[in-house]
């Protein structure tokens, strides 16, 4: 792991992804601690996301690590014309790690193979966003106590969303029975389906969300996002496919967790979030220890 | 045509090699896979011609070159029915048939445009990979995305 890029979850083997969950749980005990104090950490968001840029930040500097970078591609050298990969040269003089987020598919892996020091992908974009794969890993085995065995529900667009591509292909290493609740439009593709089989696990497909529910132990949802959709007329359509309200969890297992990448629109409604079963804001908060222990590893200090 | 005349469409090299049973409109695609037209070598090709199989095939005599087996491997995305004829003083040395190579670099076009080899200069690196129906896709290194048989686009 040490010195080894992170651009897709696929780049871990089941062990790999279970040293990295383990030390964040060490970070979860421990989050401040002075590990990479003598480390610089580039942070390039060629696409803004505050969400995601704050936790990496944070994350780097409560190890000690200075952060330098941009938050948009408009404030650095890029609106200049500059090519990814000679911005990645240039940073690569300056830091010992690159975490970057950039709105072109591909360009992560693209960087890892320029860069002579390694590359964190936060999202290559529709691609892949691993650290959110991570954290959601991370949020599943500390609300459940294992990955092994569950059942889990993921409910949206199954279609284009790659938080929940990349977390099914994640979980095929955990014997996971999958539920995967979408508009017809917007199921699964063939070829993540295609994995989970020839993982030798089984998958179930519904468009109603009510029924699944009492079957979950986690129950994933996601938004179905306006800007991956090539045709606006289809978004149109399936845009208000779900709303989870707080009535709909009275038949839920016990130890059933709801979670999101956030951020939400209108598929969740606010009278679960005082539930015990909503998880959705604890999720986004393990991204720290979760990416804490993600560059503790790459730089070789844990 | 006499079997005469048509051995010596074959053979009219003397060291050599000759691509036989391309899908005549083919031809063109073929000689610029394999760089041909970047060489010194003298060049022969034909196209509509007489073939049994396919009714109309082409064909591609090229003197002094040989290949090595992955090298004319990338051919198989266009014309998976060519056979290859190495020819040496005259003589037919070895024929053989060309194969689906496991990856597929530099000659195509990643079908997504949001790419990053679409984006900026990167040269393509693919996977070929099989669906469930067995059927044969390039997953792009970088995009991840796969591009299928009839949105293969040669650069
Ligand atoms: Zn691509």
């Amino acid at each position: 792991m040490k010195n080894k890029s992170l651009v897709s979850i696929n780049d871990y083997t089941k062990d790999e992804i279970i040293r990295i969950l383990d030390l964040a749980e060490s970070f979860e005990r421990q989050p401040r601690q002075d590990i990479l104090k003598d480390k610089v950490i580039a942070s390039l968001f060629f696409e803004p996301s505050t969400r995601t840029r704050l936790s990496f930040e944070s994350a780097a500097q409560q190890l000690g690590a200075s952060v330098i970078g941009f938050s948009s591609a408009a404030t650095s050298s890029v609106q200049k014309g500059e090519t990814l990969k000679d911005t990645i040269l240039t940073v690569s003089n300056y830091s010992d790690l690159i975490v970057m987020r950039h709105s072109v598919d591909g360009s992560a892996r693209w960087a890892s193979e320029v860069s002579p020091v390694p590359i964190i992908n936060a999202g290559d974009g529709a691609n892949q966003h691993p650290t959110q794969c991570l954290l959601d890993l991370y949020s599943i085995r500390k609300t459940q106590g294992t990955l092994d065995n569950l059942d889990i529900m993921f409910v949206g667009d199954l279609k284009y969303g790659r938080t929940v591509h990349s977390l099914t292909m994640a979980l095929c290493h955990f014997n996971t029975r999958f539920h995967l609740v979408s508009p017809v439009e917007l199921k699964l593709p063939s070829a993540v389906k295609q994995h989970i089989k020839s993982a030798k696990l089984q998958y179930e497909q519904y468009t109603e969300l009510s029924e699944v529910i009492p079957k979950a132990d986690i129950l994933y949802m996601t938004r179905i996002q306006r800007e991956r959709f090539p045709d606006p007329i289809e978004y149109e359509k399936v845009k208000n496919s779900y709303n989870l309200t707080l009535s709909m969890l009275e038949n839920a297992r016990p130890n059933l967790k709801v979670l999101h990448p956030l951020p939400r629109v209108n598929e969740i409604n606010t009278d679960v979030d005082s539930s015990p079963m909503a998880y959705y804001f604890q999720q986004a908060q393990n991204g720290v220890y979760v990416r804490q222990a993600l560059m503790a590893a790459i730089l070789g200090r844990v | 045509m006499s079997d005469k005349r048509k051995e010596l469409i074959v053979s009219a090299i003397s060291n050599g090699t000759v691509i036989d049973h391309i899908p005549t409109d083919r031809v063109f695609q073929v000689i610029k896979i394999l760089g041909l037209d970047q060489l010194s070598n003298p060049l022969y090709f034909g196209v509509n011609l007489e073939s049994k199989k396919f009714g109309s095939k082409g064909i591609i005599k090229v003197s002094n070159k040989f290949f090595e087996h992955e090298e004319i491997n990338k051919i198989a995305l266009v014309a998976p029915s060519a056979t290859l004829i190495e020819i040496r003083d005259y003589e037919v040395v070895d024929k053989r048939d060309v194969t689906i190579p496991e990856t597929v670099d530099k000659i195509v076009k990643c079908v997504n445009p949001n790419c990053i080899t679409n984006k900026e200069e990167v040269t393509t690196h693919f996977n070929v990979i099989y669906d469930e129906n067995n059927v044969m896709k390039l997953s792009c290194r970088y995009c991840e995305k796969n591009t299928s048989k009839e949105n293969i686009f040669f650069i």
